[in-house]
């Protein structure tokens, strides 16, 4: 049986087994052996794929199966993987296991919960296997969903508001994905019509066409992907969102957005990418100064690190919109790297306000004399958000940099200077959050008293701290694997220059 | 062939030592990890040394033509593309080999210094974890292969000035330093970063070894690419120069390094006299090539930076009163005599005097700074307070810290047949040589730098007793110790033979002390210290009046010529409230305000319209009997007129 097929059939057992358990010890241990066995399963794709790749197999896609779903339509229950898809499949498994973890001491309706969260990242893992543009939209509504209730019920603040919005912009951002969808259908070369993403690339579009689609295909994700000016539901979002959900959202779901964007805008429209890539690319130059800057005048840990996610998730597109395999692959790691780092940082916020019952940076003071560990593990988060050499910042940044300097001419120049140049200002805010909230003189007596992490908060966040750290000391392995995926995409966009 | 696959171990068994201490320090008593650290270093420091001499004087590193540059390590970290590749490495030429010696001696000093200054503080064990990842940081830096490498541990040293300046992080004036000296460098950075990018695009590799070859360099096929009036070269190399210069803390980026003293003294001796700010210094040597033959222009402006700082913490250095800001005040004029003296230098032969001349003033600088950092935080553990105005006649409490202070300072002034005498002296050749205006700006410099650091002496030693609160004793002997290692290094490491060591072309030359340049070098230098003599030795009104009198000057000097204010001003007023605060305003008042008014809007729309589906069947009936007249009507007007 293909191994893919486990990334699904493992989180619906268990679902069956949340809904079955009994006690909240139950609901918790089957989460948290569940999500272990995906993570399992994940580490497999990853080792089958290495080990494919290493027999010869040099097909776009391995581990490929398809089966007539809805024959008038032509549409199929097609998988397979390349590199990227099992990289981003490995995330998901990490992030979601440190989110179960960061979960454990939920207050109510526990059961619920869980079904959500595990049913969201159903949605994710198909996906992220789904080579059926039309599966692809089913999946990324099936994690959409979810992810309405979960902030409406175990939000904080102004949680149905928050809710609501994210919600609408996400389905605003699938309206237009379904014309998308739906020009790339009827739009093929040749007549053909179907959703089979390399049938598609196959029979290429009218350049005519591509340029009607493209924005949508490109705006549809890029709104997931917190594009600027359409990122505005990130900051709401996440602060209401409960941690295990701002966790998996900012970590993985934002990434859909960058993974749609080359998987499906520019691997099947060339032509109209690289027509239309300026204006994206003002768009998200501003967005990465626009988001670092925006961050430093925040008081709330979580829009901190909403208005951080919108700088870094504009370098991720920025990247891809560079349109070489080097900054292609760069935006690639900083979509994994922004994954593990910020669902580090949601973790963080919240286990930090578990304890002081705010979020507000200036109520706080000298977390690191009375919770040093998790102090110690911010301070690591941060380090690795401004791009510290030996944490997975550093490397995947700079692998989008030297990519946007091979191209010359002046307009791609002054873009990266100013993307570039969001490093010091990141540095500004990552700092300021660091010496108003860990160091300093203890604000607060109440705050003497709190107990440094337990053991599921260790397991959560040293889990993800190795694997940041993992990504920053030895990134070539990634580095290559991603490359190696990149060449098809690559190869269209060169050929449509 | 001699073998120097050892040389890995240099920086790896700090790395080990930080991993350990940091992960498990806090099982550990505090001396045990000192000791750990101290061990480590220890060894680091026999193996650096074992480098030097096998490399230096055993015939290790001597090749057919000059000194060779030998890798006996790396591998490939990250490699973009076939040819553009990160590698990590150990590089073994002749700068490298000395900085290991620098950095070596220093740390392990500091190392067993702070066993007794940090005693009984809190994070004993941090701090060690700490200096260990400084220590490795800085060792990668230095035998860098390749400029990405460098870029690497550049920042991670400045990570690790950041931890340790901050180290005593419930005060809040070391959180906000700290800050200070990490943003201002990142700042710098980002030049830094732009210029080995601009590099690599043109010549494909970040290679040392190739981008520093004087006649295959591909750095010269892009000298013909100009950018707005300026070879792209130049504009390279002045954007790496802002990254040495904010490390170096050179005008206009010195400011943070003032204000670092809040850290640890033993780490001031360190990262911010001997080692780290001269990283800058070490970046423009290793780069010297490029910029002497393809970037002069550039190679004239660190000679004019180095000078105008060095005149100009100088003059700072004067007023002040804290004895730690005094002495960084006078490492930032320091330094800037290396950057001068890298300025004006040539190529091959006698011409590279300024070269050598700026390797040597390092290593010397880096021994007596390094002896006065430590001896000032002798008296400080003494004492208590950081302030020169609570001290006075020192000298009869602490007879070791006042010897070792004193030969120090007369190191520093250029006193004949010590260290500094020697290589400022060849500074100063070299100046002459270049430009008569550099050459009167050091000359001034070094009769400042005499009377600054004799007053600082007679102020402490000296002068009038205060009254302490206990009577100050001498430091224990594992402080005093490292204080006559480097009271030693600072008498003698002038007669090492630097020209037969380091020059630019690799290749050993012959200079002789140049009498008509080194006379009145020590008569202004004996001048300074005579000043000093007067009007500090005892205690004396004199020096107030004349402060009053110059008024204005004097406070805007005291004050380091409002450059802070300046920073302050564009950080705080234009960066914050005109840029971020605005950006905040805008994306909540007019972005998200947009998208609220859509769904506004949409509510609004439907609030109105909803009233039509109202269930009454009246209602639809009629509207039903008007649509049914009113086609029946269209259909009659169209089919009549047809």
């Amino acid at each position: 049986m293909n191994i893919l097929h486990f990334l699904i059939i493992i989180p619906v057992l268990t679902l069956a087994g949340v809904l079955t358990s009994r006690s909240l010890k139950g609901v918790r241990w089957v989460s948290a052996v569940g999500m272990f066995a995906q993570l399992l399963v994940a580490i497999a794709v990853m080792v089958t794929y290495m080990g494919l790749r290493k027999g010869g197999d040099s097909a776009e896609m391995v581990l490929m199966e398809s089966h007539t779903w809805f024959a008038s339509l032509n549409i199929h229950y097609t998988i397979g993987v390349d590199g990227i898809s099992s990289a981003m499949i490995l995330l998901t498994a990490i992030v979601m296991f440190a989110g179960v973890f960061a979960s454990w001491e939920l207050e109510y309706l526990q059961k619920e919960f869980f079904v959500s969260l595990i049913l969201l990242v159903t949605g994710v893992y198909g996906f992220f296997i789904s080579l059926d543009l039309f599966t692809m939209f089913l999946y990324y509504e099936l994690a959409v969903i979810p992810m309405y209730l979960l902030i409406g019920i175990w939000g904080t603040g102004p949680k149905e508001y928050s809710a609501m919005k994210l919600t609408l912009m996400l389905m605003g951002g699938s309206a237009l994905l379904i014309v998308a969808l739906f020009g790339i259908f009827y739009g093929a070369a040749d007549g053909v019509h179907t959703f089979n993403l390399l049938e598609l690339g196959q029979h290429p579009m009218p350049v005519e066409m591509q340029r009607f689609i493209f924005p949508f295909a490109f705006l549809g994700f890029g709104v997931l992907g917190a594009l600027f000016p359409f990122h505005t539901w990130s900051p709401d979002g996440h602060a209401s969102a409960p941690t295990a959900v701002s966790m998996l959202h900012a970590g993985v779901l934002m990434k859909l957005g960058g993974f749609g964007i080359f998987r499906v805008a520019m691997y099947l429209m060339p032509q109209a990418a690289q027509e239309q890539a300026w204006i994206f690319i003002i768009l998200t130059s501003i967005s990465v100064v626009y988001g670092a800057f925006g961050a430093i005048w925040q008081k709330d840990l979580k829009f901190i690190n909403a208005y951080s996610s919108v700088s870094h998730c504009g370098l991720v597109i920025f990247g891809l919109l560079m349109m070489n395999r080097t900054a292609m692959d760069g935006a690639i790691l900083q979509m994994i790297s922004h994954g593990l780092m910020t669902a580090l940082f949601f973790a963080l916020i919240g286990m930090i306000y578990s304890r002081t019952h705010t979020r507000q940076i200036h109520e706080m003071g000298g977390l690191m004399q009375v919770i040093p560990f998790l102090a110690v593990v911010y301070m690591i988060a941060g380090f690795a958000s401004l791009g510290l050499p030996g944490l997975s910042g550093f490397a995947a940044e700079m692998t989008i940099f030297v990519g946007a300097f091979q191209h010359g001419d002046l307009f791609h120049r002054v873009a990266t200077i100013m993307a570039i140049s969001a490093i010091v200002v990141t540095a500004v805010y990552i700092l300021r959050v660091v010496g108003i909230l860990l160091l300093g003189p203890v604000k607060n007596d109440h705050f003497l008293h709190l107990k440094d992490a337990t053991w599921y908060e260790r397991l959560s966040t040293l889990t993800l701290v190795v694997a940041v750290a993992g990504v920053g000391l030895y990134p070539q392995w990634l580095y290559r694997l991603i490359y190696d995926s990149l060449g098809p995409v690559a190869e269209k966009l060169l050929a449509a220059l | 062939m001699i073998s120097f696959d050892y040389t890995l171990l240099i920086p790896v068994l700090p790395l080990l030592m930080f991993l350990t201490l940091g992960i498990g320090g806090h099982r550990l008593k505090p001396l045990m990890a000192g000791l750990l650290g101290s061990a480590a270093m220890g060894v680091v420091t026999v193996l650096s040394y074992l480098t030097a001499i096998q490399y230096f004087f055993v015939g290790g590193g001597m090749g057919a033509d000059g000194y060779v540059a030998l890798i006996p390590f790396q591998f490939t970290w990250l490699a973009f593309t076939d040819t553009l590749r990160i590698t990590l490495g150990v590089m073994l030429d002749p700068i490298s080999v000395m900085m290991l010696v620098v950095i070596s001696t220093v740390s392990l000093m500091v190392h067993i210094y702070s066993l007794g200054y940090m005693k009984g503080e809190k994070g004993f064990q941090r701090f060690y974890a700490f200096l260990s990842l400084f220590s490795f940081s800085m060792l990668g830096l230095v035998l860098a292969t390749n400029i990405f490498q460098m870029y690497i541990f550049w920042e991670l040293v400045g990570v690790s000035s950041f931890l340790l300046i901050g180290f005593y992080y419930r005060k809040p004036s070391a959180i906000a330093a700290s800050k200070k000296a990490f943003i201002v460098t990142r700042f710098a950075d980002f030049g830094f970063l732009l210029g080995i990018l601009i590099l690599s695009y043109y010549t494909g590799t970040f290679d040392f070894g190739i981008l520093t070859q004087p006649e295959t360099s591909p750095v010269a096929s892009m000298a013909g690419v100009s950018f707005m009036g300026l070879s792209v070269v130049s504009w390279a190399m002045v954007l790496v120069f802002m990254g040495g210069a904010g490390k170096s803390a050179m005008f206009p980026l010195h400011i943070w390094l003032p204000d670092a003293m809040e850290g640890p003294t033993p780490v001031s001796a360190l990262i911010h006299a001997a080692t780290m700010v001269v990283a800058g210094v070490y970046l423009v040597a290793r780069l010297f090539v490029v910029y002497h033959f393809w970037a002069a222009d550039i190679q004239e402006v660190i000679a004019w930076v180095g000078a105008f700082t060095s005149l100009f913490a100088a003059v700072i250095a004067i007023t002040q009163h804290d004895i730690k800001r005094v002495l960084a005040f006078s490492t930032l004029s320091q330094i800037g005599y290396m950057m001068l003296a890298l300025g004006v230098s040539g190529y091959g032969g006698a011409e590279g005097t300024g070269y050598m001349a700026a390797m040597f003033h390092l290593f010397t600088h880096a021994m007596f700074k390094a002896l006065l950092f430590l001896g000032a935080g002798s008296v400080i553990h003494a004492v208590h307070s950081n302030l020169m105005t609570e001290m006075g006649g020192l000298r009869k409490y602490m007879p070791v810290t006042h010897i070792t202070f004193l030969i120090a300072c007369l190191t520093i002034s250029g006193v004949p047949f010590l260290s500094g005498f020697f290589s400022k002296d060849e500074i100063l050749v070299a100046a002459f040589e270049h430009s008569k205006v550099l050459f009167a700006i050091e000359f001034l410099v070094a009769g400042l730098t005499a009377f600054y650091m004799f007053r600082l002496y007679f102020n402490v030693f000296w002068g009038q007793e205060r009254h302490y609160h206990h009577t100050p004793h001498e430091s224990p002997w594992v402080m005093t110790v490292p204080l006559m290692v480097l009271a030693f290094a600072s008498v003698f490491s002038g007669y090492l033979p630097f020209t037969h060591l380091v020059s630019p072309d690799r290749l050993p030359f012959e200079v002789h002390l140049h009498w008509g340049i080194a006379i009145p070098s020590v008569l202004i230098g004996l001048a300074g210290i005579g000043l000093a003599w007067v009007l500090y030795k005892r205690p004396s009104r004199v020096p107030d009046r004349m402060a009053a009198a110059m008024g204005g000057f004097y406070t805007t000097v005291y004050h380091k010529f409002y450059i802070d204010e300046v920073y302050l001003f564009v950080t705080r007023r234009v960066l914050f409230n005109l840029v971020s605060r605005p950006i905040s305003w805008f994306d909540r008042h007019v972005v998200d305000a947009f998208m609220n008014a859509l769904a506004n809007v949409t509510n609004g729309v439907s609030d109105r319209i909803k009233g039509l589906q109202s269930g009454q069947l009246q209602m639809y009936a009629a509207t039903f009997a008007a649509g049914v007249i009113g086609l029946v009507l269209l259909a009659l007007y169209y089919l009549g007129s047809a």
